[in-house]
Order: structure tokens, then sequence, then C-alpha cells
């Protein structure tokens, strides 16, 4: 991601000024915050359908990538089709994590849940590993790269198709859950599984709906982001990691908590990277993570503040 | 003595027995040299059973703690000239202080924020090896680490270190025994079965659980010590997120919280990778592959599943 020192300034020798540097760093941190925001919604998705924080959720967003670079220049698609086809395509891998891990399952514990999605992205990484090798890949932006100029900060296109399709997501998945039938039906399944049963909701397949829903946002994500950043087998870590810390410093388990997490997360990481050192710029949502379990369970909108055991 | 107490003694002198038999038979080092990274992983295990078992809570930074220790130990003996067994000691002080800072704000939580805040973690050492490279040598690891001794007697062979490791397995069940039927254990117990009652008959469980997740941290930490010196020469590697990962399958395919459970799984998976080239080829697609199955269709494990005991269905899962 191009920071203000790789900007060519006006002529050379000529500093770029702390204002253009700030501007600079805001653009980069809500574009990389905008992703985080689209991982974070996946994990909020998931857990409130099931209590369970779902660890896949991160390779949700790697196989994105890697399906959409294999759909684009393996099947020579158009972009107009490869990506909305890898969010399919993870989408419906998300639906069978459900299917044939989740619900076999002997145990209903959480923790044993839980540890099921950590085996599962265990084997993901490592059929991706195979797949797709270990070398990093890249994506091609959805438009050409012709930088752009406002207040001081030059971004690309991407800024802007990052920032806008994760907007439109957003206000898909609020007209979802408030307007439609299935969406509703999630919504009450996730409030209580046996009242909505009761009311002849099909829980397991609103369930099923929840993992879908949250491979095709990591999915978004990872296509969003590729061409940013790079992309390989196992960026998936990282990406989760990040994104739970982004809904845990929204408030986990809310949908506008993880929006302002990651923005939050993508603003703050971007910001210390800059004016301190990128070196440890990976440490940030970490240490973000601490401190808000230490300081402020609930996250910054405190929606329901941490439960005490 | 309870009778349950008679077993554990039983069971626990067949196994020196055993132990004490096994050079008689083995004598090649490169076998020898297999058993002692198996009573090392065992170690570790025993630990991470602690936290799995009794406090309910997974980390998936052990490989980290297990790192710092062999990291700590091999820097103050190999560049400040420590005696090893001081450095062990105050290696392991420091990975307490770290795993407290770490469990106070996710363990006083309800729900799982230890294993994402100890993935985390785990994330951070690794680079930390890599990037402090002055300090640990970077990617090529650290080297020069002097063997621990006896008496002034060095423990360079794999023999002898054997006999030292296998030793600390031995004390380190002993000690997890007692803590499982201390106070603080019994505790734990009731936390496991009925939370609110638990609670209500006064049971301290925030700081229950950080107890248990920090000497779950120093049993990783002194293996990781005993480790450094054993092998003379340390890798970022070896402690990374996938180690942490194996240590949790070899909990998981022994059975969560079950003490034998633990050296059953390290038992059996440690030599795996080293005696089947396929799985070395194929190990994320392997342990996750393992893992997967077990969990879904027998989540209580080899060990408890040869016990008998039941899937409890329960839990507050939708």
């Amino acid at each position: 991601m191009p920071r203000a020192r790789d900007v060519p300034g006006p002529g050379e020798g000529v500093a770029v000024s702390f204002g253009d540097q700030l501007a600079q760093y805001v653009v980069s941190g809500l574009t990389t915050g905008a992703v985080y925001a689209l991982v974070a919604l996946g994990f909020c998705l998931i857990y409130n359908a099931t209590r369970v924080v779902n660890f896949a959720q991160g390779d949700f967003l790697s196989l994105g990538g890697l399906m959409a670079y294999s759909f684009l220049g393996g099947a020579g698609l158009p972009m107009v089709l490869a990506f909305p086809l890898a969010v399919a395509s993870v989408a419906l891998v998300g639906a069978l994590l459900e299917r044939l891990a989740i619900r076999p399952a002997r145990s209903r514990q959480v923790m044993v849940l839980i540890f099921i999605t950590i085996a599962a992205s265990i084997l993901m990484r490592g059929v991706f590993k195979h797949l797709w090798g270990k070398q990093a890949l890249a994506l091609p932006p959805l438009s050409p790269e012709t930088p752009m100029h406002l207040l001081g900060a030059t971004f690309t296109p991407q800024n802007l198709w990052v920032l806008g399709i994760t907007l439109v997501a957003i206000v898909a998945l609020v007209w979802f859950f408030n307007r439609t039938l299935t969406g509703k039906a999630m919504r009450a399944t996730a409030i209580n599984l046996s009242a909505a049963a009761l009311m002849g909701i099909d829980a397991h397949r609103m369930t099923m709906y929840s993992f879908a829903l949250a491979g095709a946002l990591g999915a978004l994500a990872g296509v969003l982001i590729t061409p940013i950043t790079s992309l390989s087998y196992e960026v998936g870590v990282i990406m989760g990691l990040k994104g739970f810390a982004a809904a845990v410093l929204g408030g986990y388990g809310s949908f506008l908590g993880a929006v302002v997490g990651g923005l939050a997360l993508g603003l703050i990481e971007s910001l210390a990277a800059g004016l301190i050192s990128s070196v440890y710029k990976d440490a940030v949502a970490f240490v973000v993570l601490l401190l808000v379990l230490f300081l402020r369970p609930g996250g910054l909108l405190g929606v329901k503040s941490g439960d005490r055991v | 003595m309870t009778t349950q107490g008679k077993r554990f003694f039983l069971a626990l002198a067949a196994l020196a027995a055993v132990l004490a038999a096994l050079p008689l038979v083995v004598t090649n080092p490169y076998y020898l040299n297999v058993l002692n990274v198996v009573a090392l992983n065992v170690l570790v295990v025993t630990g991470l059973n602690l936290l799995i078992g009794f406090a309910g809570q997974i980390s998936l930074g052990h490989a980290a703690f297990f790192g710092l220790g062999a990291y700590i130990s091999g820097i103050l003996t190999g560049t400040h000239g420590w005696e090893p067994w001081t450095a062990l000691v105050l290696a392991a002080a420091v990975v307490a202080l770290v795993a407290l800072v770490i469990g106070m704000p996710t363990l006083r939580l309800e729900g799982n924020y230890l294993v994402m805040a100890t993935l985390g973690f785990n994330l951070i050492v690794s680079v930390l090896m890599l990037q402090l490279d002055d300090i640990t040598g970077g990617p090529s690891g650290y080297t020069g680490i002097p063997p621990l001794t006896f008496f002034g007697a060095p423990i360079a062979t794999d023999l002898s270190f054997y006999w030292l490791a296998w030793g600390a397995v031995l004390l380190g069940l002993l000690l997890a025994r007692n803590l499982v039927h201390s106070r603080v254990g019994r505790g734990l117990k009731a936390l496991h079965e009925a939370p609110l009652a638990a609670a209500a008959s006064g049971v301290p469980i925030e700081s229950y659980k950080v107890k248990v997740f920090v000497v779950s941290a120093v049993y990783a930490s002194v293996a990781g010590s005993l480790y450094a010196h054993y092998y003379g020469i340390i890798t970022p590697k070896t402690f990374d997120i996938f180690k942490s990962v194996e240590l949790v399958t070899m909990c998981i395919v022994g059975g969560m919280g079950s003490l034998w459970g633990g050296l059953f799984g390290a038992a059996l998976l440690t030599p795996l990778p080293q005696l089947l080239a396929v799985v070395e080829e194929y190990k994320d697609i392997f342990f996750g592959g393992i893992l997967l199955l077990l969990l879904i269709f027998l989540p209580q494990g080899l060990v408890g599943w040869l016990e008998g005991k039941r899937v409890r269905p329960g839990g507050r899962a939708f």
C-alpha cells in the first residue's frame, strides 16, 4: 500500500507536509479497515448463530482471493464473472463446513465446536498450500490504477472500490436481515434457537445460511484486499486475527460494532505504522485486542458489557 | 488413600518401570532422540491439558511459551554465561509473568478470548525471534547453548538426557495430579460441572483459571529450556503456530483433560512425521484431518474412549 513517503513529491528533496501524510494514512487505514470490517462481520454472523468463534473465517478470505485468481488467470473468465463466482464458491465452502463438520459433531460443547473450526482451518490451509503453492500471488485491481489526489492524499480507484463495495455489502446485509423472511428467521434463530424451531423455522438451515454468508463476506474481503496487499495460502491466519480484534474492539457480536471496530482498527494500524514503525505493524492488532479486553471488554459501542464469569 | 489415588500411583510406578527398562532395549541414539522429543512434548501437553481440561480454555500459544523458555535459557547461558539451572528458573519466572499479563484480561471474561489472544501472542513471538537477530540470531537460529549439568557433569548424551527428560515428565505428571486434587483443582472441576453453583459457593473462578494458565505456561517454558540445552541450537521455526497446533492435537487425540491422554497423544503423534515421509509431506492436511474426524466423532479422545467415557452432549451450544 502506498504510504506518504512513497508518493513522489512536487520536486526532489521537498518534504511531504505532515498534514498530507496524515491524510494518506487515513485513506489507507480506512481501506484496510473496511476489509477488517467484512471479516469481523463474518465472525459476528457465526458467533450470533452458534456462539462459536469461527477460526476458519480468515481462511475464507484467502480462499476467496485464491479462487478469484484461478477463475481469472486459470479459467480466463472476465472479472465480472470471476469475482462473484469466487464469492459464491466460498459461500458454498462455508455451508459445507456447517453441514459436514459442525452439524454432525457428537458433542455440542462450544469448546469442541471451536476446536472443529480450528481443525478445519488447518486442513484448509494444508489444501490451499498443495493446490496453489507457497508463493505469493496477485490479483489485478478492479479498474486501472490512475492515482487521484484529494486533500493532500493520493488514492487509487481500488481504495474507492473497497470502500464502496463494503458499504454496499453492509447496506445489503441490513436490508436482508430486516426486510426478508429468511433474514428475519436467521435473526430469530440467533436470538433463541428453540423458540425459533417451535415457530416452524428450520433452525439448522438458518445456521447453515449464517456460515454461507460468513464465507461470502470473507471471500469478498479477499477479492477486495488482494490487489492492495499480496495473497498466499496462509494470509488467513493474520487476517482472521485482525478481523477478530476488530470485532472485539467494536463489541463482539454486534454488527455495527464490527463495522466501527474494523474501520477503527484499520486507522490505528495505519497511523501506528506510519508514525511509529511499520516493522511491528502486525503486532498492533494484538495489542489493541489485549487492551480492549483489559479496559473495556464490551468494546467501543459497549452493546453488552463483557459477561464476567 | 482412595482407590483412584492408588490407581494413579500404580500407573505412575508402572510407567517409571517401563521407562527404566526402555534404554536396555533401545540403544540406537536415533530412537533415544525420538523418545527424548516425546518426553518434552508430553511435558508441554500435560500443562496444556490442565488448561483445557480444567479451565475449559484453549491456548494456541503454547509453542510461544515453549520457545520463550528455550530462547531465554539459551541467551542467558550462551551470551551472558549464566549457570543453566538458574537460567531455567528465571525463564520460567518470566514466562509465568507473561502468561499472567495475557491471562488476566482474557480469562476473566466468559467466552473464548484466550484462544485468539494466545494465537496473536504466538505470531508476535515468532516475529520477534526473527526480527531481533542481533539477540536471537534471526531465522538461522541461536547456537552455542551449553548443556545442563548434574553435580558438575554435563548432561550431553542422548541417554543422560533421557533420564532427565523422563524424570521431569514423571515429576510433571505427579504435580499435575496433585494440582487436580488440590483446592484449586476441585474448584475448577466444580466450575466445569456447574459454573453458577461453583461461583455461588465462593470459588474464585477468575483467579483459579489464571493460575492454571500460568502453571501450564510454566510447564511449556521448562520443557523449552530443557530442549535448548539438549540441542544446543534453537530456530524460530520450531516454535511457530504450527507447533502450537500440534500440541493441541496431541491433547485432543489422547483425550482433553486426561493426564494419561496427553502422554498417549504425544507418544503417538510425535514420531509419526519422522517415521512416515508421507505424513511429513502432507503434515497440515494430516493433522487437520485427524483432528477434524476425532472432534466430530470421538471428542472424548482415544483414552477417554478406552475408559468408556461417553460424550457429554451438554454445554450451551445451540
